[in-house]
């Protein structure tokens, strides 16, 4: 659990670390995940009221998305704890992701 | 068989009094009242479970001040009375929307007896993340596992024991749609109901945030008003839930307030914390319960959705599909509504005009044209969106609706809307009236509200009825590309309505789009049923009260203070408009038919045809008509037409859904400007076309 040694390290280290991923390049955005492919969420940006709503629906740091379909333009789908949603391309640029294996924040 | 336990039991749930025992374990009782809440995240066949149980004992109305529909109803079994109300369906209970306020709220201050939470076991995962949530609250939860059946087609196996084993909580495998597990469901409630709760494993927050947590208990410990658990406020601040953030800023001293406000500063990204902690109790709770297969299968829905939800194919489905609709409705539902115009409300008037000749005019006008040809006529419209809400809903049911939004999401974009709001402007096809209550499903007010204000612009029956009787006089047999220029037109100026309205009045807001796709399954013929039956007496409710009012109010102007059309007070304003009619080489009847047209659409045709005094015949109309308009005016005055103020009953719906006079009247105003507007643009252009004369 790396997620719970970072919570002990400071208020923002947590996020400050994802931060460090966008910079290092490890993290990228949703929208350029190509359909088929796989990744972890990293972070979310937006207001609370962005955040609750993408968590409810199965987007926590940690958890698995793949790509259903993106065509670069327009909303895109993806299947996150086995359901699908669709996103708008505005939303999908606001969720960070690390493409598979550098997974920084396994849940389990 | 009435004792006096059953008295005391039953007396405060028929007043929704919050009893305070409502937690503990309930003492034995015989035959009695009990109330069950319904809850459930959307499409996880929630109103088929409470369709199966309650049948058509079910009440359908709003929330108090809310434009949420409360759906209630009575399942009787062994004697038993089982009040159900269905809650909306939410993905949680932190107060981002009005449905995730009403559940919540519900549960907290109503206490119901036993909680029912409908999941989907196909995507149990996220399900139960809503069960973590309700399980903060003070009630019995039973867990109705639906869809079983789907969960299997997909590969996935789930054992109700040992989930129910992990949870503590009774579990009931069920398959709403072929009415399977309803029973034990019952059965079960009843079990709960009277045995009590048992030990339930609840959600705990992880570790890291747990000593957060208790700080926050302990500052806000005995400020935490009634009925609300202390644990859950201290849980829904640390989340950020603004609403009971604000309820306890104004019951806290500034000290301890400051305290507080200090802690949740400090913890700002504690929302994701809780959120991934509820996720990792789900996974615990599934984890012996569940087995996914193995990721890469190619699933019916994948290979639909291929072709469905594509950027091209997709768009040419939908189109088969609309297509589809409105073949339907014009080969079915129009000529029932002619018939049920001829047969019913002209009949009917001229009924009324006879048995009641002897009665003072403005009884037989009351009658024949305030109450049968402004709220009566709307009625006629009933067959073309008995099949509408049919289509909508079997569409919906198999989950088609969905992609349809996801498709046209990239269109809505351009007006600062999102998918969503292309199903209740489709709508407004048929009427604009369940158009502008179908905006409910848009979940940004703000993008409600423009929705709402954009559905006026969606040409209705009503209007193409004007049209195709009018538009054969002047255009003969290129009548049919006139309408269909008419309905381009007004879809054109939606769009540029929508930009405009997003980015001067809503400030140019991003509105987000959220969806779940659901799996597609086959339709169930009770759901969609009921929902028919259910948005049709919707309906048939609001043109009894609100649209039989204003249409009566709106006929009286057309008639007072004389009694006849051409001295009414709807006459002198039209004749006060006639120099914006004349821009447009229109008459002031024109301008009158255009004004009375506000009571339903088709009086534009019975106001000419009274006024040009060709006694209601539609062939007198077509000899006088076309010497009174050139083909440039006939066109603008077609285009007002179609663009005017919506029919009354439209306008007074939207009163009650944006629960505003302000943006009514703004939407009135604005139609009656942009109308006029447009016809005399149109003019202008058919003259240069060579068209004035």
């Amino acid at each position: 659990m790396h997620a719970k040694k970072h919570f002990h390290l400071g208020k923002h280290f947590w996020r400050r670390e994802h931060k460090t991923a966008v910079a290092d390049g490890r993290a990228v955005t949703l929208g350029t995940l190509p359909a088929g492919k796989t990744a972890t969420i990293a972070e979310l940006q937006g207001g609370r009221g962005f955040t609750t709503r993408m968590a409810a629906l199965g987007f926590t740091p940690g958890a698995e998305v793949t790509m259903i379909q993106n065509f670069g333009r327009g909303p895109i789908i993806v299947l996150v704890r086995g359901t699908r949603i669709a996103l708008g391309r505005g939303e999908a640029e606001r969720v960070w992701i690390t493409p598979n294996g550098g997974n920084a924040h396994g849940e389990s | 068989m009435a004792n006096r336990e059953e008295t005391a039991r039953s007396v405060p749930s028929v007043l929704g009094a919050c009893c305070a025992d409502g937690s503990g374990p309930v003492q034995p009782a015989g035959p009695c009242t009990i109330r069950v809440a319904l809850v459930g995240q959307p499409n996880v066949g929630k109103s088929t479970v409470f369709n199966l149980l309650t049948g058509m004992n079910q009440h359908v109305g709003n929330w108090p001040g809310k434009t949420v529909e409360r759906k209630e109803g009575i399942h009787r079994c062994d004697g038993v009375d089982i009040q159900i109300v269905d809650l909306p369906g939410t993905y949680s209970l932190t107060a981002n929307s009005l449905e995730e306020r009403i559940t919540r709220d519900y549960i907290i201050h109503e206490r119901p007896d036993v909680v029912v939470m409908v999941a989907d076991a196909a995507s149990l995962e996220r399900n139960l993340y809503l069960l973590s949530e309700i399980l903060c609250l003070p009630a019995p939860v039973v867990l109705a596992l639906n869809m079983v059946d789907v969960a299997q087609q997909q590969g996935l196996g789930i054992e109700p024991h040992v989930l129910e084993a992990a949870l503590g909580l009774p579990v009931v495998p069920m398959v709403a749609s072929k009415n399977q597990g309803v029973r034990e469901l019952v059965d079960t409630v009843l079990r709960v109901y009277r045995e009590g709760p048992r030990g339930v494993c609840r959600p705990d927050i992880r570790e890291d945030h747990r000593e957060v947590l208790a700080e926050l208990v302990n500052l806000i410990a005995g400020s935490v008003p009634e009925p609300y658990p202390e644990d859950w406020v201290a849980l829904k601040m640390l989340e950020g839930d603004e609403e009971i953030t604000e309820m306890m800023r104004a019951r806290l001293t500034p000290e301890q307030w400051e305290r507080v406000h200090r802690v949740l500063m400090r913890h700002e990204d504690a929302i994701l914390a809780i959120a991934g902690g509820r996720y990792e109790w789900v996974r615990r709770m599934t984890r012996a319960a569940l087995t996914v297969p193995k990721a890469g299968q190619i699933t019916l829905t994948d290979r639909i959705d291929k072709v469905a939800t594509h950027p091209v194919w997709g768009l040419f489905v939908l189109l088969g599909v609309l297509g589809a609709i409105f073949w339907l409705t014009y080969t079915i539902g129009s000529p029932i509504q002619a018939f049920l115009d001829r047969y019913l409300i002209q009949a009917g008037a001229e009924w009324v005009r006879t048995a009641f000749a002897a009665a003072p005019w403005w009884v037989t006008g009351l009658l024949a044209d305030g109450v049968i040809g402004g709220a009566g006529m709307v009625l006629t419209f009933l067959p073309i969106l008995v099949i509408f809400f049919a289509v909508l809903g079997a569409l919906e049911d198999i989950g088609y609706m969905a992609r349809a939004a996801y498709v046209m999401d990239r269109f809505m974009h351009l007006m600062g809307l999102h998918g969503k709001s292309f199903l209740p402007l489709f709508l407004g096809f048929g009427c604009n009236v369940p158009a502008v209550m179908g905006a409910r499903i848009v979940d940004s007010p703000k993008a409600r509200l423009l929705t709402i204000l954009v559905a006026p612009l969606v040409p209705c029956t009503a209007r193409m009825a004007v049209v195709a009787v009018l538009a054969p006089i002047f255009f003969g047999s290129a009548a049919i590309w006139v309408s269909w220029g008419l309905i381009a037109l007004s879809l054109v100026v939606l769009a540029v309505v929508g930009i405009a309205l997003h980015e001067l009045v809503l400030g140019g807001e991003h509105v987000a789009f959220i969806m779940e796709l659901p799996l597609y399954h086959t339709p169930n013929a009770r759901t969609i049923g009921l929902s028919v039956w259910q948005r049709t007496m919707g309906f048939v409710r609001k043109a009894g009260t609100i649209i039989l009012i204003v249409s009566v109010v709106v006929w009286a102007l057309s008639v007072l203070p004389r009694g006849e059309v051409d001295t009414s007070i709807l006459a002198a304003v039209g004749r006060f408009l006639s120099p914006l009619g004349a821009l447009m080489g229109v008459g002031w009847q024109m301008m009158v038919a255009l004004l009375t047209s506000f009571v339903a659409k088709e009086n534009t045709i019975a106001t000419l045809s009274v006024l040009l005094g060709v006694g209601g015949e539609e062939a007198g109309l077509a000899q006088v008509l076309p010497t009174l308009l050139t083909p440039a005016s006939a066109l603008a005055f077609l285009v007002v037409q179609v663009l005017f103020i919506p029919c009354a009953a439209t306008v007074a719906t939207m009163r009650q859904e944006t629960g505003s006079w302000k943006w009514t009247a703004f939407s009135v105003v604005l139609l009656f400007v942009l109308s006029f507007a447009v016809g005399i643009g149109v003019y202008q252009l058919a003259l240069l076309a060579g068209w004035g004369v």
